[in-house]
Formats: C-alpha cells, structure tokens, sequence
C-alpha cells in the first residue's frame, strides 16, 4: 500500500519560496558547449498568458552526460518565474545525445510546469527542430502520435530556441505520465 | 515496458481535471498525459543541499530585527522514499500566509494586516535521517474569490525535489482539526480518503518548546526508484 503524499497546488504566492535570482542561467563563462537561449510563453485553453507559472528544467551536459553522473561543473538544472505577459526564458548550453544503454536519447530537456489551477505539476520535454534524425528515432517522443510531435520541438530562430507551452485547447502541449 | 518507478495508485495525486477548482477550468489539459518509458532524464535528478540555505531561512519566526505575531509552531518531520530510505541533506522550500491570513505578496490584497517581522518564506535542509524541522508562526485563514464565502484553510506550502526527477513534489501542509479542511475544494481534490489524512500534520506534545511553541509533525513521502539505480555511465 502506498504512503505516497499527495500533490498540491503551487498557488499564486510560490515566488516566496521559490524565487531564486538568476536561477535560469544554467551555463557560466567556460561551461562547455554551444550556448542557446530558450524562450517561450505559457498560455491557457483560451490562448490567454498564463501569468504566474513556474518553469524548471534539468537537462544533461554538451556530452550527455546528467550532473552526478559525470564529473562536472555543469548543474544542468533550472528554474524561472514567467513574467506577466507567460514569457519565460533560459540560458543554458544544447544539451548533447544521452546514451543509455544500447538506447540512444536525442538532444532533450525535460521540463515542469506549475501553475495556480493546477493540482500537480505537468511534465514536457523540448527536443531541437536541428536534430530531426535523432528525434525520428528517440524512444519517447516515438511514444506521441505523429501529428502531436510537433508541439514538443522548439523551433530555432537565430541563437534562440522557442518553446511554447499550451496548457489547454487547440495544439496542446504534450505532457507524459511520468 | 519495464519501469523505474512503481505507478502511483489513482486518487493518491489530484487530477488536474478537477471543476470545483475553478482556477483548473482554462488552465487544466484536455488530452491525456502520455504514457512513457523512464528513462536516466526521470531516474536522475538536480540535488540541492546545504549550498542553497539562506542564513536564517529555518527560524520564521523573526525578521527585520523584530519578532513575528502570533502563535510560535515547531514543524517538524522525516523525508522519505516510498521504499523507506531517508531523503538526505536535501533542500525543502517552504512558503506561507503570516498568522492573520495574508502573504506577503503583491497579489495578495486580502485585507488583513501584513506583520513586518514576518516574510513567510523559509528553506531547510534534511539530516543524515532525512528529518527535518523549523520553527514558524501558526497561519491563518483566507478567503479566496474560488466560491460563495471560500476560505482556504490553514496552510504551509512545500517544495521538495527527491532523488530523481519524477520525485519532484510540490504540496501543503494542512493542521488537524481544522474545520475548513472538508471545505476546500483544493484539499478535497485528493480522492482517496487516506492520501488526503497523509496531508493533515499531527499535532506533537513531545516535540512542543515548553514555553515557547506547540509542535507538529508532516512526514512526507516521495517517489523512488523500485532498486537502487546502477550508475548509469561508465
């Protein structure tokens, strides 16, 4: 029987806290790897900005590599408020391929969201428009139907990757049950 | 597919589908979460431990050279995985309305007084054990625009990551007795009866400061992986 305790809402006051400034620059001066920025939006079923989510990242390294699971200095984890308009952004280095196993992960980054309005957090992921033949081949985005797919790959525009997050409605996000 | 992670009973989470939470109706998805397999991006996951704590952060109870009002609380309890091992030195957020139902927030306008010696936020580090404890003001309760005469009862907010990224829970801490908890659409979102109790903290005569604070206990469970993961990379 499990003694598992139970999810509840972030709420509206979570920037108490939660805040920490600078918590979504992943990467420093020396961090190995091509450095990107991630921008997006967090809009609700009526295409309205979703004002006061909570975005966390974790991602692995330029090498594929999760932090504490190789020596290095690179947290690979993120989190940021959205401003008032959904916007959010992240700084952070293109993560490289996770290989496990005989299984080989295309470049990702996983990602939660939470929300007043929502009673437990939802989890994505953002995979890279610049890696269609790893992402045609990556055992969890193969999971999503085809027509689907398109809604967790951030498209580039010039240095920035972007990431629209759709809680609800036409072209929702795809969010795993994890 | 061979999972990482046992399922989670149904009715232990809320559903995000869930009407009598207003807030849930734009904002809840429509689509069913898809199914996948865990892979390392679930098994692993961020730690954060002593490097993060603010000096301070587990004494809310004082702020801006003066003392918080209200009735002084120790809360404390032990971090642990489904399977029973201790979460430890590991970073537990915390966030709350100070003792007459206000945070301290822009958003907040309830008009109730806000209390200068108390900012309602406050972080903690779990022991080798993964026990945990700070000391804090009672909060009140609220009313909030979710019904006729809603009122959130009283509450503390919890954020802790756990072992890997599929731990991560975000929850509240509610006290026993209080008669707004069968009220609140947000507390009785949890459908199973024995999940929700698992959200109520007990009150702790042991642990009570004698002249100083009454105590309670919130034991929190978070998932885990079935084994012990292999190191996953050479």
């Amino acid at each position: 029987m499990t003694t598992l305790t139970p999810s509840q809402t972030i709420g509206p006051y979570f920037s108490l806290g939660l805040d920490w400034p600078g918590a979504n620059r992943l990467s420093a001066e020396g961090t190995a790897g091509v450095p990107i920025a991630l921008e997006g939006r967090v809009v609700d079923g009526d295409g309205e900005p979703v004002p006061d989510a909570l975005i966390e990242i974790w991602q692995a390294d330029a090498t594929g590599h999760y932090h504490g699971t190789a020596d290095d200095a690179f947290r690979g984890a993120g989190r940021t408020a959205v401003a008032a308009d959904g916007g959010f952004r992240f700084e952070t280095i293109k993560p490289g391929a996770v290989v496990n196993g005989a299984v080989v992960h295309a470049p990702h980054i996983n990602v939660l969201v939470f929300a007043r309005g929502l009673l437990i957090h939802l989890h994505t992921r953002i995979y890279f428009a610049d890696e269609a033949l790893a992402n045609a081949v990556d055992p969890v985005l193969t999971c999503v139907p085809e027509d689907r797919r398109a809604t967790l790959v951030a498209a580039r525009e010039g240095d920035v990757y972007r990431f629209d997050i759709r809680l609800q409605g036409a072209g929702e996000t795809v969010f795993f049950d994890v | 597919m061979t999972q990482v992670f046992t399922p989670v009973p149904p009715g232990v989470h809320p559903s995000n589908d869930f009407a009598a939470y207003r807030s849930t109706a734009r904002r809840a998805p429509r689509e069913a979460p898809i199914v996948v397999p865990h892979t390392l991006s679930e098994s692993s996951g961020p730690h954060f431990g002593a490097e993060c704590l603010r000096p301070g952060a587990g004494d809310l109870t004082r702020a801006a050279g003066g003392t918080a009002i209200g009735q002084r609380i120790l809360v404390h309890g032990r971090v642990t995985d489904e399977y029973g091992r201790p979460e430890r030195h590991a970073l537990v957020e915390l966030w709350q309305a100070n003792a007459a139902g206000r945070y301290r927030h822009p958003v907040d306008q309830h008009d109730a007084p806000l209390d200068a010696h108390f900012t309602g936020c406050g972080q903690v580090i779990t022991d080798a054990d993964g026990c945990y404890e700070f000391l804090s003001i009672e909060p009140g309760a609220y009313p909030w625009g979710n019904h006729d005469n809603a009122w959130r009862p009283k509450h503390i907010h919890f954020s802790l990551f756990g072992p890997a990224w599929a731990s991560r829970l975000v929850t509240q801490m509610y006290f026993p007795g209080d008669p707004l908890l069968p009220l609140d659409p947000i507390f009785m979102s949890v459908a199973d009866v024995a999940a929700r109790a698992r959200l109520v903290a007990a009150f702790d005569l042991a642990r009570t400061v004698p002249d100083r604070a009454l105590a309670y206990r919130f034991d929190i469970v978070l998932r885990g992986p079935r084994e012990t993961p292999p190191q996953p990379h050479p």
